[in-house]
């Protein structure tokens, strides 16, 4: 259980003053100077220690992507690019982060930017997100007003942010294909490598970061790694957002301890699961993409990126999906299966072909009209479509239907018998084959 | 250098190979889709998957990962890569699993059927039935043009075909829109592409999306004899195969040459072939009662023998054709020089290009491969988009490099890349001569200068004077050392170079091919359609394949052989000297150009010294040794340039314009084919439209 006071963001709800002076009275760009003062490597290496994992999803240890940076400059400059596309369904931290915490974003853009040697930073914002854009934009106006931010700014590092609006296309969150769309190209992800480190925006080295990544940095950086560390398991330390939506009594975004188990998040925050414990059915732990996991394997699971890797499930961004047993967990799928179809950007063969080709047979699955062999082969082609894609949306396609299958696959039987039952008179062909 | 192993044979590459290219060189075959030589790596058919040891537990596209992105074993050993391994094996079934499951099953229908590339590594590496038991996508033909047909339901989305328009054509025509499987590939509003290069998207399209139009449903591969060959639709002499069926010419594909066309070639050499099968001479004809009338050989010969006999030899004419052979040209110049006269010429568009300046006073000298080595480019008088498509092609590659400054004088047109205009004419040269501007500095700076000069700006009274002038500036800019020649002469006609070779123009100085039209009592003409026939006052004899300009004022018509229906040499802008192949006969009692001459100077009594084309060869090659080196160029002297200069003296003023005013239409071939008539018909539209 995170104390209040160990809390980074203060107004996630927006129930206190939002501008610049109330941030400031919470603390906010407090001190920024002097850790700007302490230097590159300082910066650093305080988040490699502090042990923060990137929030965006797959959990990259965020000093180390710092320091992917070239030390010295060959004449390019360098890019910050804050990735706020979120559009993972079940996902939506970044939007009251920058709706009502805008300048734990701002403040980390300075500290981030300073510590890879840029003096640009992009923030680009997911289509949808207007208000959320508006109120990043009026944080970041208040933030030049008062000297904070541009040219020869109290800090001493010229600093300029500008928020980019992107059109709605899921892809645009993955980060090389964010970078062709920030240059004004189509959405779709770069061959890697090259990384965006060394070829990045405009061919520059670039670092892209999840929103809460950055918005963590400066209290991070001014309690100290120890105090971040400190929380949590050993390598799953801090503290998260954790977006819980679905069958709970009261659906929430709240920052809790990583490791916090399933039940006391849910509990402590949600006001239960609908129906209580026993009518839990399964639960997508970390965004669409993850796979789903059944309620046995996941009542007393830390919500962590070990522990939800050992229920053979990823912590994803956190974005807490609970169904209970009113689900029609086959259609639940389809319908991201729907999503992924609907998203896949059309660049590689696998997932192109293959995103289609799994909706369809998840809507005959949701029917029940199909072989049960084919629950086989809708298994095989998600493995031909993971990892065989350029970027991960291939895998996120993949994920959610083997996680159907491999915990629900008597689910999709009966449906099947059902439906072949129901399809000839008195069941004539069931018998007839008993 | 890297050392890897492929399927543990340890190999050494150059550091920016990819991996499919070392797999490549280690003799392991990797199947592709999106990749092409020279286009960039797309990385998005995921064909060519592979297995790199030590790397993240799933295959690794090899077109996109170059050997340096290998990281060496613990030890410091070779990294290992595989391409035989299950995990390989099982990755190419799925994608191309996924390839077919959309793709329609319609090859027994389709042009692409017997050299398709999904054909062939399906049957390779794919499985053999199908699990996908749902609906195929439906995608709407597109139309793109006259020259290529559009199957969009069976387009695998390789991006080949954009990847070439924006990179090697220079056009933003063709993209994909949509996302997923809704991508589309399209020219957005479904307009023609503009392009002079756009059929070369037919031979990239690895399946049947993209076929040729014209040649649509007319044969399969297998029926057809290849002959390889040469074009001479311009001045490069680009390598095609001419692909028959029987004596038709069904379809010309091109060749690899790098120096010449890589592995492009212009709409006009790939969809000429339909000009080969109309308006053909069959017969001969002669002028009775105002009419030409078909008539036998023999009847033919004996109306030229009795102009001939009735004519002062130094009256007698002959202008050479711009497709002409050089073997052709040989016989009629040994045939005139029987008949006492030097009334010659081959330069029908009056270039002031003179053999006795030097050969390389005519050349294009720095080679075609030599612009990938140019840092900057002055262009004057020429229009290569229409004149030399390939090699403007040739160009926008060196443009894409960058550092390749771009200089015109003369029409400012769209060439499909960025270039600074200079000015419109002879002023213009004259002021960079004086020392003038700021483009002089570019060209003074720049290591290998490249100095273009088009039959635009030497046509006509003024012709030696730019060509002289031209030559200072290429001099005083330093375009000519002794290891870099950039002076470069831009030819419009196949057979210029070699007829000038070979001295074909008149022996009194500043006499031009309108001259002997006008003066001749006789006059012979081998394939020339492009003078300005109109003043012509003698007897007219027309030696040639095509029923066109030369024909309608001809008194005596000689059936001739076009240039797919007869061997022969020709040598391109460069000089290289090159060789064509026979594809087929020419029709009815049509007989090779060099072999009517022959049998007209038996009847005119003075017969050629040679029965047979190899027995003229062995003459040619006496006299003219350099004829005998197939593709190669002979050197020509720097100095040739510096003594042109020597002769600069003033300019009349005049504009430069470009000889080729309609791309599609620059020969008696063209001009009766009706897909280039379509083409003419649609760019001369389109070019209205895009002034109002």
């Amino acid at each position: 259980m995170l104390q209040d006071q160990d809390r980074i963001f203060t107004n996630l709800y927006g129930l206190h003053d939002k501008s610049l002076k109330g941030a400031m009275s919470r603390g906010h760009w407090d001190g920024t100077k002097q850790i700007l003062e302490k230097g590159r490597d300082w910066i650093i290496n305080e988040m490699k220690a502090s042990g923060l994992r990137g929030r965006g999803g797959a959990g990259f240890p965020t000093g180390l992507k710092w320091s992917f940076m070239p030390k010295e400059s060959d004449g390019r400059p360098h890019y910050l690019v804050v990735n706020a596309d979120e559009s993972e369904p079940g996902t939506c931290k970044d939007r009251d982060i920058m709706r009502h915490d805008p300048h734990t974003l701002i403040e980390g853009c300075l500290i981030a930017s300073f510590a890879m040697g840029a003096h640009t930073a992009y923030i680009y914002v997911r289509g949808e997100y207007m208000r959320e854009r508006e109120a990043l934009q009026r944080a970041i106006d208040e933030c030049y007003d008062a000297g904070l931010l541009g040219k020869n700014n109290k800090h001493g590092w010229d600093m300029d942010i500008f928020v980019h609006h992107g059109a709605g296309a899921y892809i645009c969150g993955e980060e090389t294909a964010l970078l062709e769309s920030l240059e004004g190209k189509k959405g779709q992800p770069r061959l890697k490598p090259p990384f965006p480190a060394n070829m990045g925006l405009y061919g520059c080295p670039t670092t892209v970061n999840n929103v809460e990544s950055i918005a963590v940095a400066p209290t991070i950086l001014r309690r100290g790694a120890g105090w971040f560390s400190a929380i949590g398991r050993p390598n799953n330390v801090g503290t998260k957002l954790f977006m819980v939506s679905g069958h709970v009594n009261r659906p929430c975004t709240v920052e809790e301890a990583m490791g916090i188990p399933f039940r006391e998040l849910i509990e402590r925050h949600c006001g239960g699961i609908r129906g209580g414990w026993d009518n839990l059915l399964a639960v997508i732990p970390g965004g669409s993409s993850c796979p789903v996991v059944k309620a046995a394997d996941m009542i007393d699971a830390p919500m962590d990126f070990d522990g939800m890797r050992d229920v053979k499930s990823s912590f994803g961004t956190a974005a807490v999906i609970v169904m209970d047993k009113s689900t029609d967990i086959i259609k639940a799928i389809w319908r991201l299966a729907a999503f992924y179809k609907h998203e896949s950007c059309g660049q590689c063969t696998p997932c192109r072909e293959g995103t289609g080709w799994m909706m369809r047979v998840m809507e005959r699955m949701v029917q029940g009209r199909a072989q049960k062999r084919e629950i086989d082969m809708l298994f095989d082609v998600t493995k031909q479509v993971e990892g065989h894609t350029i970027c991960a949306l291939g895998d996120a396609a993949a994920w959610p239907i083997q996680g159907l299958i491999r915990n629900f696959r008597p689910e999709m039987e009966k449906r099947i018998d059902e439906f072949t039952r129901n399809a000839t008179p008195h069941g004539a062909v069931m018998q007839a084959a008993e | 250098m890297a050392k890897l192993k492929v399927d543990g044979k340890e190999i050494e590459v150059p550091d920016h190979f990819t991996l499919l290219q070392a797999c490549e060189e280690a003799g392991a075959e990797v199947p592709r889709f999106c990749f092409h030589e020279r286009l960039s790596v797309a990385g998005n058919c995921r064909m060519c998957l592979i297995e790199v040891k030590g790397g993240p537990p799933k295959p690794a596209a090899s077109c996109a990962m170059g050997v340096r992105d290998l990281r060496p074993g613990p030890n410091g050993e070779a990294p290992e890569v595989f391409t035989t391994t299950p995990m390989v094996k099982k990755a190419r079934e799925g994608v191309m699993e996924f390839l077919l499951i959309n793709h329609p099953l319609d090859c027994p229908i389709c042009d692409q059927g017997g050299e398709c590339d999904l054909q062939d590594q399906a049957m390779a590496f794919g499985v053999d039935s199908t699990r996908y038991n749902e609906n195929k996508r439906a995608v709407e033909d597109k139309y793109i043009g006259p020259l290529v047909k559009t199957v969009m339901n069976r387009c695998i989305h390789c991006t080949r075909c954009v990847r070439f328009t924006t990179e090697v054509a220079g056009i933003a025509e063709l993209g994909l829109i949509g996302r997923g499987e809704d991508a589309e590939i399209t020219t957005y509003l479904e307009q023609a592409m503009t392009s002079e290069l756009q059929g070369n998207v037919v031979d990239l399209c690895p399946v049947g999306a993209l076929t040729s139009k014209p040649y649509a449903f007319h044969a399969r591969p297998w029926e057809l004899g290849k002959t390889e060959s040469i074009d001479v639709m311009d001045a490069l002499g680009s390598a095609i195969r001419v692909d028959t069926r029987g004596r038709e010419v069904m379809r010309i594909m091109p060749r690899v040459n790098e120096e010449i066309n890589e592995e492009w070639i212009s709409d006009k050499t790939r969809f000429i072939w339909d000009g080969l099968k109309t308006q053909r001479l069959d017969r001969p004809y002669v002028k009775k009662d105002g009419r030409l009338q078909p008539a036998t050989w023999s009847e033919a010969f004996a109306a030229i023998k009795a102009a001939v006999s009735g004519a002062q030899p130094q009256r007698i004419g002959a202008i050479a054709g711009d497709l002409a052979s050089v073997e052709e040209i040989y016989a009629l110049k040994r045939l005139m020089a029987a008949l006492g006269s030097t009334d010659i010429d081959c330069r029908q568009d009056g270039a002031a290009l003179d053999p006795s300046l030097g050969r390389a006073s005519y050349l294009f000298n720095p080679t075609i491969l030599g612009i990938e080595q140019a840092d900057a480019a002055l262009i004057i008088g020429a229009n290569p988009r229409y004149e030399a498509s390939v090699l403007n092609a040739r160009l926008r590659k060196r443009f894409r490099q960058g550092n390749f400054p771009i200089g015109v004088i003369g029409e400012a047109t769209e060439l499909r890349y960025d270039y600074s205009y200079l000015g419109a004419g002879t002023d213009t040269l004259a002021d960079l001569v004086a020392g003038n501007g700021s483009f002089l500095d570019v060209l003074k700076n720049a290591k290998r200068p490249l100095v273009i000069i088009g039959q635009g700006a030497l046509a006509g009274e003024g012709g030696a004077a730019v060509l002289a002038q031209a030559a200072k500036l290429a001099a005083a800019v330093g375009a000519v050392t002794a290891e870099w020649n950039g002076f470069a002469v831009l030819h419009t006609a196949a057979s210029r170079v070699g007829a000038l070779d070979l001295g074909f123009v008149p022996a009194e100085a500043g006499r031009t091919a309108a001259d002997i039209v006008a003066s001749s009592q006789v006059l012979f003409l081998l394939g020339a359609d492009e003078v300005d026939l109109t003043r012509k006052s003698g007897f007219t004899v027309y030696i040639g394949s095509h029923g066109d300009n030369g024909a309608h004022v001809a008194d005596v018509i000689l059936p001739g052989a076009a240039y797919t229906e007869k061997s022969g040499t020709w040598v391109n802008t460069e000089g290289r000297v090159q060789m064509g192949n026979r594809a087929g006969f020419a029709p009815g009692d049509a007989r090779e150009d060099w072999a009517i001459l022959r049998a007209l100077s038996d009847v005119l009594g003075k017969r050629l010294p040679f029965d047979s084309l190899a027995e003229l060869r062995r003459k040619l090659y006496g006299d003219y040794p350099h004829f005998a080196d197939i593709d190669a160029i002979a050197a020509s002297a720097p100095g040739e340039i510096e003594a042109l200069a020597q002769k600069a003296g003033a300019m009349a003023k005049s504009a430069f314009a470009s000889p080729v005013k309609d791309f599609y239409l620059t020969n008696p071939i063209a001009r009766a084919s009706a897909v280039m008539a379509e083409c003419s018909a649609l760019a001369r539209n389109n070019f209205k439209a895009a002034a109002e």
